[in-house]
């Protein structure tokens, strides 16, 4: 069965959606996750979706859910990479995805996963080092 | 029906003379017509008469049929140079309506001895002119209304400059009325312009939006949404006093977003964020190293 692959990178787990997510295999990528987490006690997740062309309110629905799920297991979650037409699709949606944290690529969410798990999972501060690239 | 067969051969045989009057008649009126107008006006004349004997002899008064797509060509390409060269709706439409002179003047002659013939001709070439009249005017509106389109289009990409205030700062100067098709437009330039500059700050300026009202205010929260979703911080600057009045009679809630009063600040906001400061630099300091270059 198609999965979508997770990888590990110190206590963080990453996640790269490169196919066009489809229900079923948004289900499997929760299942996977959640039980990466707790096997590898990670602190942090990573879903970078810039390949990402297409979401519908499920798919916005599912990133929310997986947010929540991680932040149960203690872990932080980062969805990097947002396209501008994808950002206006969830808008136009009603999604705003409150309580998750987004960079803009790969390299800024790192240094935001970071900066989060330093703070021991508490809000990272809006004027320090939320991965300003200087 | 023998008038319809009869109109195209009088109209040809006396086509020079209908043709002299018609554009004698044209001449009095458009006296603001310019040297080389003139030919223009004699060889387009021209070529509508041959079109419309050519029409008429296929014995059909229908406009939309194929024998009379030679005129239509011509009235379109008629209105549509005089529509760009400013010319009012009726003087373009005096093109056709003052054929009918001097066609009656001509039916008068031929028809002298025969009332019915004359009343079937005039009432037939009536309608005809009429129609292609009309289709004139509908040509000209065309154009008039192509013009006004591509001036909105034009003014679409004129109005949403992204500009880049430093390294991972842009700012958005928003000058006019924000409608959902502009809006639309801004909301697209600034996500794209963010991914590509790799900005983590975005500064809408609406100092030059003269209203905010829950649609546009709605539209401003959109689109810090989705920058906010694409990992940006967004900031909302120029909000003058009767804005901010009018936003909070309206009862819109814009708690989520950090506005400012000034770009100026704004700007401090995102560079304080980004960990960047501005300084003074101490003057003997300056001016040692000014030496120093």
């Amino acid at each position: 069965m198609e999965r979508i692959p997770i990888l590990r990178m110190g206590s963080f787990l990453l996640v790269s959606i490169q196919v066009d997510m489809h229900d079923r295999l948004a289900l499997t990528l929760q299942d996977d996750l959640t039980s990466q987490i707790v096997k590898n006690r990670a602190r942090g997740v990573l879903i970078d979706i810039s390949m990402l062309e297409i979401v519908d309110s499920f798919i916005g629905r599912m990133l929310g859910s997986i947010a929540g799920m991680a932040r149960l297991l203690d872990a932080e979650t980062v969805v990097v990479g947002m396209r501008p037409s994808v950002a206006i699709t969830l808008v136009e949606l009603g999604l705003s995805l409150h309580g998750i944290r987004t960079a803009l690529d790969v390299e800024k969410g790192m240094s935001l996963l970071q900066a989060a798990v330093i703070d021991n999972g508490s809000e990272v501060g809006e004027d320090q080092h939320d991965g300003a690239g200087y | 029906m023998a008038q319809k067969t009869a109109l195209p051969a009088i109209i040809g045989k006396r086509e020079e003379e209908i043709l002299k009057q018609w554009l004698e008649l044209q001449m009095a009126e458009n006296k603001s017509l310019p040297a080389g107008g003139r030919q223009q006006l004699e060889r387009d004349a021209r070529d509508f008469m041959h079109a419309l004997v050519a029409g008429l002899s296929r014995g059909s008064l229908d406009l939309s049929g194929a024998e009379w797509a030679p005129a239509q060509e011509i009235i379109e390409a008629l209105s549509a140079s005089r529509a760009r060269d400013g010319f009012s709706p009726s003087e373009t439409a005096a093109f056709v309506f003052s054929l009918k002179q001097p066609l009656f003047q001509a039916l008068f002659h031929e028809f002298s001895n025969d009332a019915d013939g004359l009343r079937d001709a005039v009432w037939q070439s009536t309608q005809l002119l009429d129609k292609l009249g009309l289709s004139t005017v509908e040509a000209y509106q065309k154009t008039r209304e192509g013009v006004i389109l591509r001036q909105q289009e034009e003014l679409l990409e004129l109005s949403t400059p992204v500009v880049r205030l430093w390294d991972n700062v842009l700012a958005l100067p928003l000058i006019g009325t924000l409608d959902s098709s502009r809006t639309q437009v801004v909301m697209q330039n600034l996500l794209d312009a963010i991914v590509e500059t790799r900005s983590d700050f975005a500064i809408i300026d609406i100092t030059g939006v003269p209203v905010v009202d829950t649609l546009v205010a709605q539209h401003l929260l959109k689109t810090v949404a989705a920058a906010r979703l694409m990992g940006a911080d967004c900031l909302i600057s120029g909000v003058r006093p009767q804005i901010a009045q009018t936003i909070i009679h309206l009862g819109v809630d814009l708690s989520n977003v950090t506005t400012k009063a000034t770009l100026a600040d704004a700007f401090a906001v995102a560079l304080r964020r980004s960990g960047a400061m501005v300084t003074k630099i101490d003057k003997r300091h300056a001016s040692s190293r000014a030496e120093a270059l």
